[in-house]
């Protein structure tokens, strides 16, 4: 009978544990990229191009900026996650809250007359809201109707795009007529500003620095965080002990939504200066995988959210470079998380042998309801 | 078989929660695994059958030493745990769970499992029936379930981690004939872990008694009660003394009140609790006793009748209200009901106390934590995880996060799972707020408890209830005479 190794060797078994699986992954990886008939060492090297490193050495500001403008969102959106996750929900319905905070943006956009900066203001405010209240009806289903919020969130993220293309198609569509495609380009001064030499919106970035700081701090330091967290590894416990669960789950998931409807704004105000159909593009579905891989450490969000959007907006060049389609970081992507769920698993598994109750909760990375809840839902 | 256990060890981060322990186990003898919450004898049930694996030591099965990892491969060395909750699998039927584990393939042999199951119920009179759901069942019969799928796995030792906790006499009786037959007859070795001396005594040939991780020695039975404390303790005790507190207002009646739960209806019950009064809700599980506890704090919702708290009417009010009514509530399932899993204790003190504003005074919260820790003998630290800790620690938990001079406490099994010493320790605690006026409603498997510390109590049987007025002149032989109603048989179907 072996003895369980001391704390420090436990750890160490945790980082190589992670590591392990980044380049397991990195390994299939390129096994896939083979079976594709391409090399591997061209398609890294196409997406290190397309992140904007120069292969003479150098950056690309125009490249670099794309992948900053593509983590823009996938930020606030991660960032939001965080919250619901800690309070053990699952927020699928963020891609909705992303539309509905893009919609309200965009009406903003189209109604109201104001000044630039000021304009800006309100369309932002108005997105945050939007996503909200999108998000608050998840959590009044789930506490007053007994529908669980992922069926809630896949139910309302198809009527949030439903109501888009009606939009677009209807009420909000170009003078030349009937295209489902998106509405006419919102005015100039109605979106937000690149900066000179580096396109991004520097208002866009404050917003990411301050939302993921106010969010992590309200997690760690504040007792509505303690009592997400207290909802988060046993929602009855919590109830007893005397938190109103209700209250703070639909609480948790509008602020999640108030954070999506940015990312849902900053769409349509940056990205695409006008409202589409599916204008979240897949990126609150990304931030659900950012905070599986991070758990309910807040500070790994921001790095891991940031690698994804590079890997990303990296791999849009293969098509053009290789005739590959960028479909394949997807795929990268999917086998990075599942292998580090993997080891998160192994791990569990290891340690449940070595220490007294087989759910050793804390360190464990995923949060605590999921495996249940998925298996549920 | 013969079993012997040679210098295990097992430790969790600072708690050396096995020390050493060498134990020879014989076939065809029942011995009672005795010690306190603490003592290490359900971590060194758990390595011998394969929950945990131990630091050190060795498991010798028949003269050679065995190694194993998991209840399966314990299993198929012959030795298999009943849990303190059955582990059983509710939605499927008694025969479905009787084949889980059985040897046979991705099809089992239906008709076969079946006769198998008729001839070892039949054999000790258990009575289930197999097509039975188990969900239907109670925790005694889920038991017997357990026992039988154990038997029919081949299994030559058996492990009983506090079988004889919530369930009825007569499923004791019938547990303890199984036991003993299949010890003295059929050559098994049974292993009976309980807090109860009076069930060892009545049903074991030796016992083994654990002290703070070490085996402190082993006696043949009978001996006295007491020469067992005195082992287990290293001093006889007795309950905590029982002073008569004056009564003061009614804190809590019930008018008409009317409860419906899953199996059972309690219908227009009039009740009054009066401050610095106890009374005891005496009942076989299930006979609505837990319908008025969890009506009387919130998360039962009657269906008729009045509650009224202090004057107020709070009948369809959350859980919550009643709370800013300062009662105070514990629920039997610690871990699952009042404490959180994978927060620490400072945590759990810091979201119930009041004085904290919307930022955490983090340094406030762990003075506080302290000084619970300190006041209520809690063996940990503030920054220990509150699973980590035992049940009877759990449980000082549990009392130290209560309100401080509430009005009404509702304790559900109080002193469940509790050795002699940390019971005794929880009653002082809760007369001492008797004291202060505060009112009691408590349940208890335990007779001897609930005659001990009742002013009154309430006998629940199939929802009916009837009061003893005065519990001193009342005795454990005649309150289980009234829970049990007419030598009720609870039948599966019911």
């Amino acid at each position: 009978m072996n003895a369980p190794g001391p704390f420090a060797l436990r750890r160490f078994m945790g980082v190589a544990l992670a590591l392990g699986a980044v380049i397991v992954s990195l390994l299939l990886t390129a096994l896939v990229i083979l079976a594709v008939g391409a090399s591997p060492g061209e398609v890294f090297q196409k997406v290190w191009e397309g992140i904007g490193f120069l292969p003479q050495g150098g950056l690309d500001a125009g490249r670099f900026a794309g992948v900053v403008n593509f983590w823009i969102p996938l930020a606030l959106v991660s960032t939001g996650l965080l919250i619901t996750f800690t309070a053990g929900l699952w927020n699928i319905g963020v891609e909705g809250q992303m539309m509905f905070g893009a919609v309200f943006a965009s009406w903003i956009a189209r109604e109201v007359m104001l000044p630039g900066p000021l304009l800006v203001t309100v369309e932002l405010i108005a997105a945050a809201f939007g996503g909200a209240l999108w998000a608050a009806l998840v959590g009044l289903l789930k506490t007053r109707g007994g529908v669980h919020e992922i069926f809630g969130g896949v139910a309302l993220n198809n009527l949030a795009n439903i109501f888009a293309i009606y939009l677009i198609s209807a009420p909000w569509q170009p003078p030349e007529g009937g295209s489902a495609h998106s509405t006419p380009p919102f005015r100039s001064e109605a979106l937000l500003v690149p900066m000179e030499g580096f396109p991004v919106s520097l208002a866009a970035l404050a917003l990411v620095v301050v939302g993921f700081l106010v969010v992590a701090i309200a997690l760690r330091g504040t007792r509505w965080g303690l009592e997400l967290k207290a909802i988060g590894k046993s929602d009855r416990s919590a109830l007893l002990l005397g938190v109103a669960t209700h209250r703070n789950a639909v609480l948790a998931l509008a602020a999640c939504g108030a954070l999506a409807g940015l990312a849902g704004g900053f769409r349509v105000l940056f990205t695409y200066a006008s409202l589409r159909p599916l204008v979240s593009g897949g990126i609150g579905f990304l931030g659900l995988l950012v905070v599986l891989l991070t758990g309910t450490r807040a500070v790994w969000v921001p790095p891991v959210s940031f690698f994804f959007a590079a890997i990303l907006a990296g791999s849009t060049r293969l098509k053009i470079a290789l005739q590959l389609d960028q479909s394949l970081a997807g795929v990268v992507q999917g086998i990075l998380v599942l292998l580090v769920i993997l080891s998160n698993g192994v791990r569990g598994r290891l340690r449940s042998v070595a220490v007294p109750p087989a759910r050793s909760a804390g360190a464990s990375p995923a949060p605590q309801p999921s495996a249940e809840e998925v298996a549920h839902g | 078989m013969s079993v012997e256990l040679r210098e295990i060890h097992k430790t969790f981060g600072p708690v050396h929660a096995n020390d050493g322990i060498s134990l020879r186990l014989e076939d065809g003898r029942i011995y009672g695994i005795l010690g306190e919450n603490g003592a290490g004898k359900s971590t060194l049930m758990k390595i011998l059958s394969g929950f945990y694996l131990a630091d050190a030591g060795q498991i010798v099965i028949d003269g050679r030493v065995t190694h194993y990892d998991t209840p399966l491969g314990a299993i198929r060395a012959g030795i298999g745990m009943l849990q303190q909750d059955p582990l059983d699998v509710a939605p499927f039927s008694v025969l479905e769970n009787f084949v889980y584990g059985y040897p046979g393939g991705a099809l089992p042999d239906w008709s076969a499992a079946r006769a198998r199951f008729r001839e070892l119920d039949e054999r000790f009179s258990f009575g289930l029936n197999p097509d039975a759901y188990v969900e239907q069942l109670t925790i005694g019969q889920r038991q017997q379930l357990e026992i039988l799928r154990l038997i029919a796995l081949g299994v030559r030792v058996l492990i009983l981690d506090e079988p004889t906790t919530g369930i009825s006499a007569e499923q004791k009786e019938v547990l303890f004939n199984a036991l003993k037959r299949l010890a003295h007859q059929d050559g098994l070795t049974v292993l009976f872990v309980s807090h109860k001396l009076e069930d060892v005594l009545d049903l074991c040939d030796a016992a083994a008694v654990l002290r703070q991780g070490k085996l402190i020695g082993t006696v043949d039975l009978p001996v006295t009660t007491g020469q067992l404390v005195a082992m287990m303790f290293g001093q006889e005790l007795s309950p905590a003394a029982r002073v008569d507190a004056p009564l003061g207002q009614v804190v809590l009646e019930t008018r008409r009140l009317t409860l419906v739960g899953p199996r059972v209806t309690v219908q227009n019950l009039d009740f009054q609790l009066r401050a610095g009064e106890v009374v005891g809700l005496a009942g076989l599980d299930g006979s609505g006793q837990e319908l008025l506890m969890r009506a009387c704090v919130g998360l039962l919702r009657p269906q008729g009748g009045q509650i009224i708290i202090k004057g107020t009417p709070c009948e369809g009010l959350p859980y919550r209200a009643f709370l800013a009514q300062n009662v105070g509530f514990g629920a039997a399932g610690r871990l699952e009901e009042g404490l959180v899993s994978g927060l620490t204790l400072m945590e759990h003190f810091a979201l119930t106390d009041p004085t904290q504003g919307g930022w955490i005074d983090w340094e406030r919260a762990r003075r506080l934590t302290e000084e619970r820790i300190r006041h209520y003998n809690i063996y940990g630290r503030p920054d220990s995880p509150v699973e980590t800790l035992s049940g009877g620690n759990q449980q000082r938990v549990l009392m130290a996060l209560m309100p401080d001079h509430p009005c009404l406490l509702v304790l559900e099994h109080p002193t469940r799972g509790l050795d002699v010493e940390s019971a005794r320790w929880i009653w002082e605690q809760l007369l001492a707020r008797r004291q202060e006026g505060t009112a009691i409603l408590f349940t208890s498997a335990d007779l001897e408890e609930i005659v001990t510390y009742s002013d009154r109590i309430l006998v629940f049987y199939a929802g009916q209830v009837t009061e003893v007025p005065d519990s001193r002149t009342t005795t454990v032989d005649e309150l289980g005479h009234l829970i049990g109603g007419h030598r009720l048989e609870r039948e599966t179907h019911a």
